[in-house]
């Protein structure tokens, strides 16, 4: 018969505990999400003989079993409640071995949880590099818990760690800590509401039954109503229960740790932060590192982008070629092929963030960013791990969002997201190029630099400008969740591990296509449908008037695009820019500039390709000096002017810097938050400042 | 004293923490009343500050190494 064990494996962070899943559950793993809560599930399929297999859940990093943060929280409701889908039957420790101490303070606590427990000593190499000596047997006998040495980084210690699963023997330890005497009569007062027998288990469920989501608000309230009667004072409880663990701690260790020479690696570590956190050196670094990650993502990954656009664009034209002409057909090319194009387009500018991401994390490196700028971001209520996820940014929103969840701190993590589509992403590069090439002369300043390039650049700028100014306002109207603290360790510089890389790689890729692709694609076939359709006979009307104009059952090119620059003016999306347009005359747009904004909420660049079919130029293959020309051409029927004049164009380029027009941002906003409220709020004052900044710039220029 | 006044490189001994807080979280991370702490360096800004507990690098921001009350010994070599 099968059987499945039920592992969690928990741990200090940077005890190497991702690594040790990823050696245990290779590519048998999937990431889902803890009900109610941002903060992933990851777990993993193992089998550990013929007949027995175990489910690991790789539990959050935490320092203790007093939670401070969402991921924390999630860690102490598997162990407390024996309920949750998650609850283990055995529980496996990781324990950083360079740092045996600290680490052994959450272990005595899980231990004192009365679950079956294992203890992994990781990192046994380095432990041993740096002068440390070990006796695993005499803690195996202190702790009464089984105890391997295992190094994840070579793989040593992982089979015998399985075969020790397989054994599935594990006893209970005795208690390791035992609450003051004091608490005793509370928690034999609280046995009746908890159904815990007084002892660690139910002492810590008494002091953290705030962050315990399985039991009622009766419940809670009769808990407080304990905590009230007998007047205890929880932060002291724990403050006692912290220093009392260490003394402890320190006493066992004595016999089990030695060491013998000098640490010979860590003086390494700091050998290198005396370069990468020096004053000067320090930033110079870390900006290179920036240039070079901004290079990458917009440079290098512009080669599998434009190979999956001209993949989609063939599948399309193949699509419209040999499909029979019906709306399905086009449902189908225009509608889902496009949408499954738009989300997969993103793939390689998401991989490669991640890639360099994972490698400073992996190094050890992200920390040293945090320390280096927190201070700085601090002032914006932002973060020093802000930084790095902002500056993506200017690559692509979507990853960048994905990529704040380091950010411990929820309000600085929501600011960051809040902010970071104001950051001039690749997908405005298409209409800037458009809009200042019309409206900026190509003229030399100083001799030196190209004007057009510098206004480019001024729009770079004021995205930044832009994202930390709201930070700024921001911060005063986010509410903290959890009190803010800085409190980082600082790991030892380590090469990356491959592996952990890949897997990081495989699962944000996964994770944007499943988790945001949905959205895309619905939104989409939404707009889609607007551009395609009409209302009432419209559409059946242009059909007849042009089919009277066929010859020989074809149109000419010059018609075939009248005809579609027809049938957008009479589609719903034409319709929208038509009652727009009172609200954006304003800002000096017309109803034509209004179908644009509408269908550029699939992805900004969209603005060229609709713009070439408002003004007849017919899908790709058009010149983009050639609409140019059209655009400037055109006369502003209510003035009598050019519609493109510099106020309009301007005013149409701030716009696009400051507007929400990105599906895909709003739909992993909202897959990273999840809530509607914060993709809503971000729309609207993105979109609300573009409207006020146009409506300046349009009114002081015209 | 309070940690946060220590320059870089000053070796000192922890007496006692204040009430802050993230006292708490404090003495989870090792920094317990009678213990050594080093302080590796300030950040470029002059915060946070990077400091040596319990053989490891643990970096906080100046108004949390406030709450560490510290006795400094000036010519301490550490063990």
């Amino acid at each position: 018969m099968k059987k499945t064990l039920r592992i969690a494996l928990v741990g200090n962070p940077n005890s190497g505990k991702s690594s040790l899943f990823n050696a245990l559950t290779g590519l048998n793993q999937k990431v889902g999400n803890f009900p109610g809560v941002t903060v992933d599930k990851k777990t993993g399929q193992l089998w550990l003989s013929s007949s027995m297999q175990a489910e690991i859940t790789d539990l959050p990093g935490t320092y203790s079993l007093y939670p401070r943060s969402e991921d924390e929280q999630v860690t102490f409701n598997v162990l407390l409640d024996e309920h949750n889908a998650s609850h283990p039957d055995l529980v496996l420790v990781v324990a950083d071995a360079t740092n045996l101490r600290r680490n052994l303070l959450f272990i005595t606590q899980i231990i004192d949880l009365g679950l079956p427990t294992a203890l992994i000593v990781n990192k046994i190499d380095l432990a041993r590099e740096q002068g440390y000596e070990l006796n695993l047997q005499v803690l195996s006998a202190k702790l009464g818990i089984p105890v391997l040495a295992t190094d994840a980084r070579s793989g040593q210690g992982i089979k015998e760690l399985k075969q020790l699963l397989a054994e599935e023997n594990f006893g209970l330890a005795l208690p390791f800590y035992l609450p003051s005497e004091a608490v005793q009569p509370v928690l034999e007062e609280l046995q009746p509401i908890n159904g815990l027998k007084p002892g660690y288990r139910s002492f810590i469920f008494l002091c953290n039954h705030d962050h315990l989501g399985h039991i009622s608000n009766k419940q809670h309230q009769e808990i407080d109503a304990l905590i009230a009667k007998h007047e205890l004072n929880i932060s002291q409880l724990q403050a006692r229960e912290t220093v009392q663990r260490y003394e402890q701690i320190a006493g066992l260790l004595g016999s089990i740790e030695k060491r013998s020479t000098t640490a010979a690696k860590k003086s390494r570590s700091e050998k290198i932060d005396k370069v990468l956190l020096h004053p000067v050196w320090g930033y110079v670094v870390f900006l290179g590192i920036l240039f070079f990650i901004f290079q990458a993502i917009f440079s290098w990954a512009s080669w599998p982008m434009d190979f999956i656009e001209t993949v989609f664009g063939q599948l399309g034209s193949w699509g419209s070629t040999y499909l029979p002409e019906h709306w399905l057909s086009d449902l189908l090319v225009n509608g889902v092929l496009a949408g499954l194009g738009g989300v997969v387009v993103f793939l390689p500018q998401i991989v490669l963030l991640f890639l360099f991401l994972s490698l400073l994390e992996e190094t050890g490196y992200m920390a040293r960013v945090s320390f280096l700028m927190d201070k700085l971001m601090r002032k914006f209520g932002l973060n020093g791990k802000s930084v790095v996820p902002l500056i993506g940014g200017y690559a692509c929103a979507v990853p960048s969002i994905m990529a704040t969840r380091s950010i411990n701190s929820w309000k600085e993590r929501i600011l960051t997201i809040m902010v970071l589509p104001l950051m001039s992403c690749s997908a405005r590069l298409p209409v800037y190029t458009l809009l200042i090439g019309m409206s900026v002369p190509d003229d030399k300043v100083l001799g030196l630099f190209n004007l057009q390039g510098l206004v480019m650049m001024a729009f770079y700028l004021l995205g930044f400008v832009a994202a930390i100014g709201s930070a700024l306002v921001m911060k005063w109207f986010i509410k903290e969740r959890n009190s803010s603290f800085f409190l980082l360790e600082m790991p030892i510089y380590q090469w990356p591990r491959w592996r952990n890389v890949g897997m990081t790689l495989i699962e944000k890729g996964n994770a944007f296509v499943l988790g945001a692709g949905k959205i895309i694609l619905i939104v989409s076939v939404a707009l889609w449908f607007l551009s395609s359709f009409g209302p009432g006979n419209s559409f059946d009307q242009l059909e007849a008037q042009y089919v009277a104009q066929m010859v020989d059952g074809e149109l000419s090119a010059e018609l075939q695009h009248q005809f579609d620059r027809d049938k957008l003016e009479a589609s719903y999306a034409g319709r929208i820019g038509k009652w727009m347009e009172p609200a954006i005359a304003p800002l000096g747009f017309d109803w034509k500039i209004g179908i644009a904004l509408v269908t550029s909420f699939a992805a900004r660049e969209v603005f060229v390709g609709t713009m070439a079919t408002i003004y007849s130029l017919g899908g790709e293959d058009f010149e983009e000096n050639t609409l140019r020309e059209q655009m400037l051409a055109d006369i502003n029927p209510r003035t009598g002017l050019p519609l493109f004049d510099l106020a309009t164009t301007f005013s149409l380029l701030l716009f696009y810097a400051f507007a929400m027009q990105c599906m895909s941002t709003l739909a992993i906003t909202w897959r990273e938050t999840r809530s509607w409220k914060w993709p809503a709020l971000q729309f609207s004052y993105m979109t609300g400042l573009a409207y006020l900044a146009s409506l300046l710039a349009y009114q002081l220029l015209k | 004293m309070q940690l946060s006044q220590l320059r870089a490189g000053q070796v000192a001994l922890i007496k006692n923490l204040g009430d802050h807080p993230i006292a708490n979280k404090l003495l989870e991370m090792g920094c317990l009343p009678g213990e050594w702490v080093r302080v590796r360096r300030i950040a470029p800004m002059g915060d946070p500050m990077a400091i040596e507990i319990l053989g490891y690098e643990l970096a906080l921001r100046l108004d949390e190494a406030a709450a560490i009350e510290v006795e400094v010994r000036p010519h301490f070599v550490q063990p």
